[in-house]
């Protein structure tokens, strides 16, 4: 994982663009972003396991908008080699990015957890979904993931 | 086994959507935590969880989830049944708790499925 920050995107013109608003706390409409985006890999027909992949780590990147978030957007930057899904907030930043990649840990309130979210699980499922996760944040401003899932 | 045989064993209801009712099945998730389902590996699977809101259904559209079972009788909600109609994932609901309906799944012959 490079935690350095983000790295130029090799974009082509042939890229299909998507992006999305997030509201943060918004409970009933979350995950209806990373819904759109599996719906658009079916269509382009992507393999099932690449299309799984994407759509666990773009909702487990949208939850944690919804959740920490104040406000947000989810981007998918689509090619035939690689998916990209960039998650940006305006949250409250991560304080310690080691801890937060650690299974278990969490800041999430009580309340998202009675959710059933905020297990502590999130950033670890998605490193696991993905070829590569870069994590830029700064505290008090906000967090940007970028996530690189290879078509092979 | 399949989802009707499942249900069967279950003693469940269907809530909704029934098509899809012969799709093998060899694996369960089971919990309330999303965060922990999410972890789960094998698509096809059955989810039963005693959690009951609208992010349930979403979770199990992501990992491609063959069906959801609700425990203890409990029912879903018409935002969650509108999304799982929308879709395609049939819901089930069963009066058995979690570990019960955990115990008879095991027992058919289901597995867990492997971690991330």
């Amino acid at each position: 994982m490079d935690k350095k920050g983000p790295k130029e995107q090799l974009t082509t013109s042939k890229d299909i663009n998507l992006q999305y608003a997030i509201k943060g706390l918004d409970l009933l409409a979350a995950g209806e972003a990373s819904s759109n985006i599996k719906h658009t890999l079916q269509l382009i027909g992507f393999s099932p396991a690449i299309i799984r992949k994407a759509a666990i780590a773009a909702y487990e990147a949208e939850m944690n908008i919804v959740i920490h978030g104040r406000q947000g957007f989810l981007k998918a930057v689509i090619n035939p080699k690689r998916i990209e899904l960039i998650a940006e907030d305006t949250g409250p930043g991560i304080h310690d990015i080691d801890l937060a990649m650690t299974e278990g840990y969490s800041t999430a309130p009580d309340y998202i957890r009675e959710m059933g979210f905020g297990a502590g699980m999130g950033l670890p499922n998605i490193k696991n979904c993905a070829d590569e996760l870069t994590i830029d944040s700064s505290v008090g401003k906000g967090t940007i993931l970028r996530i690189i899932i290879n078509n092979y | 086994m399949n989802l009707a045989n499942l249900a069967n064993i279950l003693e469940a209801e269907l809530i909704c959507c029934d098509f899809n009712l012969e799709k093998a099945v060899t694996y369960v998730s089971a919990g309330d935590l999303m965060s922990d389902i999410l972890t789960s590996t094998h698509p096809n699977a059955l989810l039963v969880t005693g959690l009951v809101n609208v992010q349930v259904v979403r979770t199990a559209e992501m990992l491609d989830i063959a069906g959801i079972v609700f425990i203890n009788g409990k029912k879903p909600t018409k935002e969650m049944i509108g999304l799982a109609i929308k879709k395609g994932i049939p819901l089930f609901v069963t009066a058995k708790s979690l570990y019960l309906s955990c115990g008879l799944l095991y027992t058919a012959g289901l597995r867990n499925p492997s971690i991330a």
